[in-house]
């Protein structure tokens, strides 16, 4: 009964973020109108996007391989498997253990691993383009990334997130300088890896600036549906970690009963809903930066993080 | 599993390997016999085989059955000294390693062989190289390693030369002997420092002996010089890019998959088994190599054009790879922390284990294509996934394993690395605590970097449509070949999602090199953790690759499932959109060059001293642009070149001394005679 009970938090995880994702985009895009003067389309849109999408004729290339057909999945899979495996509402889940936050940030590398070969697949300049560019922000975004782990897991002692999380919730941690360091880093690689502005624009189509809308220029149906989903799985993926590293207080830690959990799930969605309003009001502030600029915005993420872990090799009390 | 359980006497596979090595040499000499006739690479590469998977059954069983080590004294070689050998579990590993590589390379070639133009230039040569690589691991004193070293060396340069008569291959022939040279000439020299005044060449001797700490640390920088120059470190790799790619497919697979290998071994059991208690600051240099040479490794792999020259250069990353994860363990050795050193040895023994699976593979890949092609030249592939799927299917997997992507093997040996970083302030020096961070730092991008060089060369490669004529008309591999291609393949997969049988299938190797080992991972309650992969202890760290795997393979199909069923299943093929533009000439697509410019542009300028030469015709002019891109090794720039000119000044000086008169001659030598005397004097 126990152990149904476990696996039940661990399932409704996997449902939440999948029911949630088109949530976040729809909630961002409409903040976006809003502060742009329009009105903007409804906030459950994306969900029927992804629903008009499903229903349309999926068109491929003479030439599309069978890479390209599996790829929107194998995208889809690791995105969702590494957003299940953050603690959203709760810490402790039965399969907490089974990958730590290294192999999350391993995770999503194999799905952009996976999209940006499929939008070299049928051979366009602008699918070279976007996996191009898409591998050149990652090789800049993955180390910062991986620095930003090496941060939180030298002050918490381990690398998994669950264990994180119930270190941070005590507030025994208090604020410290490399936290702050850590977290404007994980800011910065946040907005780089969903392709947000300034690194990339969501909206665009048409432009030589676009990184990620290039990648899956020609994808349609189906398959866009599927990507697009994993999109917004990714960039909850985001806010929930952020959630879960620096702010994760509210989490269920100990029994799973009903109270608990209600109460870990309206805080989650309190957060959540939060950094989804936060986003868009940040990226009409900024505007979008020159692909070769990107260096230096991101070198200044891997700068503050690998300050941050210098500072707790120096001293652990940093 | 004990060896009384299953009633085999100790001591028989013992020794099997001396017998591989026996019987690799008569191959070797059957291929000058039939080398010459068309059919004669079957038997040949047939019988390699054979007697590979032998070493490879008698390694493993002895590695499984946990044997004591045993030594054994031949009348052979120096007279009056003879040769020893001993097998424990160091040499037992690497014999795995060596006679897998083998095994499968010779598998390959019995597809791949068929098509070697001059055979007798490559059949006799092949056999004498697996049994030099062998006999490395298994000699027992200086004198038979050094010569076993020199065999390999100069059995894989007649290999590297087999196709002599394109010019680059004479070069890089040169540039690998001068290379080899200097690595033989340092590994004499430490030998010579270890053996000390005794002049008792054994390693049990050695063993015996505590050198002083300045012998000790010159034996070190010296081992260090010797063995890394074969392994590829940085600024020793620079002929490994130019060697590699010029041999044969499936000896280029045997040199990057092996050979580096089994330098790193000479490495190993000098600095880890001879030479005695390390200091701490080697690890410093160690670390620092490491570090360099896996990110400028990667960075050249990305700027190649060339298929087989990326590949070497991704060997150079690696290795660095390897090497950090050594220095690592150097440093906990030192500091006296065993587990500690336990994880970080066996972060290096598993990288050095999937890197000669997942390379193998790439380049009997790399191999197909070019046999199919003609090509090594990337600018000139594509679409090759529709060519030859099967070689395609395997090659990806190469891909994403070299990558580090889990649920693959390449992904389980970093992350051992990384968590071995995560542990370094535990270490009260200093100077580690300092460059511990940056080796880390080093190595997320050198991964980060892999993953765009492998994008690259599978997109270009595979991916796309054909970049040329030949590239159109090629075809699908032997089925042999395809064999040897999934065989790694299949193996990638199994230790990426079982990584925890071969962290304890090592753990005997690693108790010896640290002195103690990580937890057992499959022990008894391995049903209780799922076959987690849990390295110090399970609060602190834990990775389950067949969970992952599982996962990934569940959500994927439900996805595919759900889809399915919600959505329309309608599909239709048509033209490329590629926004309302759509260009039908090949050379509208992405290139390799084209795919590498924005990572060229941002790491470049400093690190390459990369120039563009842009040669636009002006308008009314009818002639082509051109666009140039010069990337040059800065180990060439910063190291070899002031070396080569400092070499050549020297001698023009020198020059003078060839015409002089006698008189001078005599006064030179006098004066030579006196500052000798005054230098003894003053010694005294």
């Amino acid at each position: 009964m126990a152990l149904a009970l476990e696996l039940g938090a661990q399932a409704l995880q996997m449902l939440l973020v999948l029911a949630l994702a088109p949530l976040m985009l729809g909630i961002s895009r409409k903040i976006k109108a809003r502060l742009l003067r329009r009105m903007g389309p409804p906030t459950w849109q994306p969900y029927l996007d992804i629903w008009k999408l499903l229903h349309k004729e999926a068109v491929l290339a003479h030439n599309a391989s069978w890479l390209y057909r599996t790829a929107p999945y194998l995208l889809f899979a690791t995105t969702w498997v590494a957003a299940a495996l953050v603690p959203t509402y709760a810490i402790n889940l039965t399969f907490s253990w089974t990958a730590d936050l290294i192999a999350i940030v391993a995770l999503l590398a194999t799905g952009r691993f996976a999209l940006a070969l499929a939008g070299m697949d049928v051979g366009t300049a602008f699918g070279g383009i976007g996996a191009s560019r898409e591998m050149m922000i990652a090789s800049l975004a993955e180390p910062a990334m991986l620095l930003v782990v090496f941060s939180v897991a030298l002050i918490a002692g381990t690398t998994q997130l669950s264990a994180m999380a119930s270190l941070f919730i005590h507030g025994s941690v208090g604020l410290r300088v490399s936290l702050g360091l850590a977290m404007f880093a994980f800011i910065f690689v946040a907005i780089a890896e969903n392709a947000r502005i300034p690194v990339d624009n969501p909206a665009t189509h048409l432009e030589l600036t676009m990184v990620h809308e290039a990648m899956v220029l020609e994808y349609s149906g189906r398959h866009l549906a599927v990507i697009e989903f994993a999109a917004g799985l990714k960039l909850l993926l985001y806010f929930s970690l952020l959630a879960c590293l620096f702010v994760p207080f509210g989490m269920v830690t100990g029994d799973k009963n009903l109270d608990a959990v209600l109460t870990g799930l309206m805080t989650y969605l309190g957060k959540i809903i939060l950094l989804a309003v936060l986003l868009p009001i940040g990226e009409t502030c900024v505007a979008k930066m020159r692909v070769f600029r990107y260096p230096i915005f991101l070198g200044s993420a891997f700068a503050a993080s690998a300050l941050a872990v210098f500072l707790l090799f120096v001293s652990r009390s940093f | 599993m004990t060896l009384a359980a299953l009633q085999i006497p100790a001591g028989i596979p013992a020794f099997a390997g001396l017998w591989c090595v026996a019987a690799l040499l008569a191959i070797a000499a059957a291929g000058v016999l039939i080398g010459r006739w068309s059919w004669g690479y079957a038997p040949i590469y047939g019988a390699c085989l054979i007697v590979s998977l032998a070493g490879l059954a008698s390694a493993f069983w002895y590695l499984w059955a946990g044997l004591p080590p045993e030594t054994l004294s031949l009348p052979v070689g120096l007279p009056g000294v003879g040769s020893r050998f001993r097998i424990d579990p160091l040499a037992a590993f690497f014999l795995l390693v060596a006679n897998l590589g083998g095994a499968i390379a010779s598998l390959y070639a019995l597809g791949y062989g068929r098509h070697e133009k001059s055979p007798l230039r490559v059949l006799p040569f092949y056999p004498a190289y697996l049994a030099g690589m062998n006999l490395v691991v298994l000699s027992d004193d200086a004198v038979s390693f050094l010569i076993a070293w020199e065999f390999m060396s100069l059995s894989s340069w007649a290999l590297v030369v087999s196709n002599h008569r394109a010019e680059e291959n004479i070069r890089a022939g040169y540039v690998y002997l001068l290379m080899a040279s200097i690595g033989t000439l340092t590994l004499v020299l430490a030998f010579g420092v270890l053996a000390g005044v005794s002049g008792d060449y054994s390693f049990a001797s050695i063993r015996a002996q505590h050198p002083d700490a300045f012998a000790a640390s010159l034996v070190f920088l010296l081992a260090l010089i010797g063995a890394g120059s074969k392994a590829g470190l940085v600024p020793l790799h620079i002929w490994l890019p130019l060697a590699h790619p010029a041999a044969p497919s499936h000896v280029s697979a045997l040199m990057s998959g092996v050979m580096t290998k089994i330098a790193i071994y000479g490495f190993i059991r000098i600095v880890f088994d001879l030479v005695g208690a390390p200091a701490w600051w080697w690890s410093l240099i160690v670390l620092g190599l490491g570090g360099a040479t896996a990110v400028l490794g990667v960075l050249y792999a990305v700027m190649q054009q060339d298929l087989k020259r990326l590949l070497a250069y991704s060997t150079v990353e690696n290795v660095g790879i390897v090497f950090i994860g050594l220095g690592l363990g150097l440093a906990f050795r030192a500091s006296n922390m065993p587990v500690l050193a336990a994880l970080a040895i066996t972060a290096a023994l598993l990288h050095v284990f999937n890197h000669s699976l997942f390379k193998s593979l790439l380049f009997f890949g790399a191999g197909a294509v070019v046999h199919a092609t003609g090509e090594r030249n990337m600018e000139k592939l594509g679409g090759l996934i529709h060519r030859l799927p099967r070689t395609a299917v395997a090659f990806l997997v190469g891909c994403a394993a070299i990558s580090a992507l889990p649920p693959l093997n390449g992904f389980v040996s970093e992350w051992l690395t990384f968590q071995a970083i995560l542990v370094g302030p535990e270490l009260p020096q200093w100077g580690l605590r300092f460059i511990i961070p940056a080796v880390g730092a080093m190595l997320a991008l050198s991964a980060a970097l892999a993953a765009a060089c492998f994008v690259k060369a599978y997109g270009i490669v595979f991916l796309g449509r054909p970049r040329s004529g030949a590239a159109e008309a090629a075809h699908e591999t032997d089925s042999l070949s395809l064999a040897a291609m999934f065989i790694p393949a299949a193996l990638c997969f199994a230790l990426g999602i079982l990584p925890g049988a071969a962290i304890d299938f090592i753990a005997p190797v690693v108790q010896g090199l640290a002195g103690g080992r990580l937890p057992m991972q499959l022990g008894e309650a391995w049903m209780q953790n799922w076959t987690s992969l849990v390295p110090i202890g399970s609060g602190r760290s834990s990775y389950n690759g067949l969970l992952i795997f599982g996962f990934l393979l569940a959500s994927g199909l439900l996805t595919a499932l759900g889809v399915h069923r919600l959505a329309t299943r309608a599909t239709r093929r048509s033209d490329i959109w590629d926004c309302g533009y759509p260009d039908p000439t090949p050379a509208a697509q992405y290139s390799s060059s084209s795919f590498a410019m924005p990572i060229r542009r941002v790491f470049g300028a400093t690190m390459f001293h990369v120039r563009d030469a842009v040669d636009m015709p002006r308008p009314g002019e009818t002639r082509a642009g051109r666009f140039r891109v010069r990337v040059v090794d800065p180990a060439w720039h910063w190291f070899y070149g002031p070396a080569t000119r400092a070499v050549w000044r020297t001698s023009e000086t020198m020059n003078g001394l060839q015409f002089l008169s006698i008189r001078r001659y005599l006064s030179l030598v006098f004066a030579t005679l006196v500052l000798l005397l005054l230098v003894v004097a003053a010694w005294r």
